[in-house]
């Protein structure tokens, strides 16, 4: 038996959302054709679009759908910052947190790097949460300086759950419009996009059981942007493209379900969380839980993150060995080349550069089972004595 | 046996892998990240470490079915490999990286980071054959002499060696292309790297003066003491070098000019006509032996470089140096390559070149040591 534990990077698919798509994909119709056919697949988008508006606390015409949570991310950092730029030229600065994602973190560095932007990186404290009143102040000191605020709802690797609407009631205040991406909190925390008070906020479908290449940007009504992608003008010509309407739909179908389960599975994945952090934590490794964690918290720590910290190993190590084990979670800190670098949220965290390696990144989603948290127990002690030896000979 | 197989992406470690796992092993592919950013790895074009060489390796292992993965083994590399490589130049001497990796990295860090995670042995592409021999497995050169790579792997010991498969050895590189393409690896095509893979546009000079920084001085006439020119840093020199000495005046006769000595110390480079290149014994220390550590004097072949021709010799074998008196002359031996020593088709081990001279000992091209005059 193979114990998935990455939900994060991506959770299976829900079964409504295989049906909605495999009954849909071979239909054919392109949403903006004028005829029957066309009609009919411009309804289901529309049927969709109505859906996620209505899971996340928006109009329907503020629902943009996209790729997915990069893309997503791109057009708002991009998009917002170019339409502010356009109408108010000394609006240059970008307030970011310094652990965000990489398609936000990534994207305001290309605008630093080509539009001549500026970062205020905020800082976050050991626990992976930024301070409201930083970001107060930069908006006081910066006065009309400011583009954009973008903080990220929940955080991917390290699970901490920011005060979005502490910081987007300060964003309002100076007149700013806020982002934030909601992909690992949506359809886990109760995201509600008006009560939250931001402009701008992406969801991702395959972290809610959807299908992979679906996502969506919710743009507020008031909100300038720039689109990133021209065309056909699509999506009010913020994104032109043909509309994917069979994943769309199975998107919506996921997202429905997975609020409306949302409370209970909150309940049943912190459960679960907490017996494999306390777990861990008793096995007398040394282990660590990075952020806050409280026994049945859903609050400040995603449900389903536990983020452990193993000293005295390597990252590639440990996921090698559980992988060969039968276990699957993530480092945290992968990218493309697989090259192993302490992950710039732990380093934001203030963790040791050699503190850093030995993270191991466990998501639990709809699919987990006591089982799945039961067969990391198990592997753990000898996987970790392992990869010490391996650490110690090969540093 | 479970068994890693260190893939760089090229069509020879694609084949051996699928050798491993045919001889009934448990393989797992490992990539080794070397490159010490990120990017580096994406601005680099070529070499042993780049993510498209990843990709590629990892398209042979889904192909064969197998776990992979990227080992980071960066920080050991740049210890252990690219600091050794800097200060042997700055110091006047042509190190050979790829000994110093497969002694340091592949059958060192990597070996033993396998062993820790319970593998048995590390298999790599190169042609080498490892033979059963009386007193133990015994390194040899490859079926395929111009392919053999028994040169870097002369500084493996008999612990490296008992825990290494070289499942390419008994064969050629055309047949290991054909393998490869019956195979359907995309890598069959694959152009061999022939550079340091740390350095992949080849250009060695100036790689070790962006390290280094310029050092000026003087292109010295090793016979009459002349000086002929001017240079940026000895570093960018290497005993036997005719090309890039940037001289000002051309001999008397026209014959062409070649790098006799580098010092380090007064900044010089001596320069001088093909025959000073001449060497007949050799001084080595850092002594690498494949098996058993031999004593007192042998005849053995020699041979000091990757694809160079291998000369009898007698060896002497002394407390932790060797003298190898060479019986015909070999030219262009410069301190700091290796000299690794064959009988037969047998490795017996290796030496770092510290001293080469004439028989006479009128040339000697030790640096910092005595300088010709």
């Amino acid at each position: 038996m193979r114990a998935y534990l990455d939900h994060a990077a991506t959770t299976p698919m829900r079964r409504v959302a295989v049906e909605t798509l495999a009954e849909l994909a071979a239909r054919t119709g392109n949403a903006s054709s004028l005829h029957a056919s066309g009609r009919r697949a411009r309804a289901v988008v529309e049927d969709a679009r109505e859906r996620v508006a209505a899971a996340l606390g928006a109009h329907p015409s503020e629902v943009v759908f996209t790729s997915g949570g990069t893309e997503s991310d791109n057009l708002a950092v991009k998009g917002a910052y170019a339409a502010r730029r356009a109408s108010q030229p000394a609006r240059r600065l970008v307030v970011t947190s310094a652990v965000e994602h990489h398609a936000v973190l990534d994207a305001v560095e290309h605008l630093v790097a080509t539009q001549e932007a500026q970062a205020h990186w905020l800082r976050v404290d050991a626990t992976g949460v930024v301070d409201a009143q930083e970001l107060l102040e930069v908006l006081a000191r910066r006065e009309n300086e400011v583009a954009l605020v973008s903080v990220q709802w929940a955080n991917n690797e390290i699970g901490t759950v920011q005060p979005i609407a502490a910081l987007a009631a300060a964003a309002r205040d100076a007149g700013v419009p806020m982002h934030t991406d909601a992909v690992q909190a949506a359809g886990v925390l109760p995201v509600d996009v008006a009560a939250a008070g931001v402009d701008l906020l992406t969801v991702s479908s395959h972290k809610v059981g959807g299908p992979l290449g679906v996502g969506a940007l919710l743009v507020g009504r008031r909100t300038a942007l720039e689109p990133g992608l021209h065309g056909g003008g699509q999506q009010r010509g913020l994104r032109s493209g043909t509309l994917d309407a069979p994943g769309i739909a199975a998107f919506a179908a996921a997202l429905d379900e997975a609020i409306a389960e949302r409370q209970q599975a909150a309940a049943r994945l912190a459960a679960l969380r907490d017996r494999l952090i306390s777990g861990a934590l008793a096995l007398g490794l040394g282990i660590e839980v990075t952020g806050r964690w409280e026994a049945g918290d859903t609050a400040y720590r995603l449900p389903g993150n536990a983020h452990l910290r193993v000293p005295d190993c390597d990252g590639d190590a440990l996921l090698y060995l559980l992988d060969a084990a039968g276990v699957e979670c993530s480092t945290g800190s992968a990218c493309a080349a697989g090259t192993q670098r302490p992950s710039h949220v732990l380093l934001a965290l203030g963790v040791a550069e050699d503190q850093a390696r030995g993270a191991l990144r466990f998501s639990l989603g709809h699919t987990s089972s006591e089982d799945d948290v039961d067969a990391v127990l198990a592997v753990l002690p000898q996987v970790v004595q392992q990869a010490r030896r391996a650490a110690g000979v090969s540093r | 046996m479970r068994v890693v197989v260190a893939m760089s992406g090229g069509v020879d470690s694609a084949v051996a892998a699928a050798r491993v796992l045919e001889a009934g092993h448990e393989a797992v592919g490992v990539h080794l990240a070397l490159a010490r950013s990120a990017a580096t790895l994406r601005e680099s074009a070529r070499g042993c470490c780049t993510i498209e060489d990843a990709g590629d390796a990892r398209r042979v292992a889904d192909r064969l079915g197998i776990p992979f993965y990227v080992w980071d083994l960066a920080e050991r590399f740049e210890d252990e490999v690219i600091e050794d490589f800097v200060a042997e130049y700055a110091a006047g001497r042509t190190p050979n990286p790829c000994l110093r990796c497969n002694e340091r990295i592949k059958f060192a860090a990597l070996l033993d980071k396998a062993v820790a995670l319970g593998f048995d042995a590390v298999a790599t592409g190169h042609y080498a054959q490892i033979v059963e021999g009386p007193a133990g497995r015994e390194l040899h050169r490859a079926v395929d002499s111009a392919k053999d790579q028994s040169y870097v792997l002369g500084v493996l010991d008999a612990d490296q060696l008992a825990r290494s498969l070289f499942p390419l050895g008994g064969s050629t590189k055309d047949e290991v292309r054909a393998e490869a393409a019956a195979r359907g690896f995309a890598v069959a095509r694959k152009p061999d790297s022939h550079d340091i893979c740390f350095i992949p546009d080849g250009d060695t000079r100036g790689w070790l003066t962006r390290r280094l920084g310029e050092a000026p001085g003087e292109v010295v006439d090793a016979v009459s003491g002349a000086v002929l020119g001017r240079h940026t840093g000895t570093h960018g020199f290497t005993i036997g070098q005719r090309r890039g000495l940037g001289l000002d005046r051309s001999t008397l006769d026209g014959s062409a000019r070649y790098v006799v000595g580098v010092d380090p110390g007064s900044r010089q480079v001596f320069v001088g006509e093909a025959d000073l290149l001449g060497v007949e014994v050799i001084h080595g220390d850092r002594l690498r032996w494949c098996g058993p550590a031999p004593t007192g004097e042998l005849a053995l072949g020699a041979q000091v470089r990757a694809h160079g021709e291998e000369v009898p010799a007698r060896v002497e074998v002394a407390e932790g140096a060797v003298i190898v008196r060479l019986e015909r002359r070999l030219r262009g031996v410069a301190p700091g390559q290796s000299v690794v020593l064959y009988q037969g088709a047998r490795v017996v081990g290796s030496a770092t070149i510290t001293r080469a001279r004439n028989i006479d000992g009128s040339t000697t091209v030790a640096p910092g040591s005595s300088t010709p005059s």
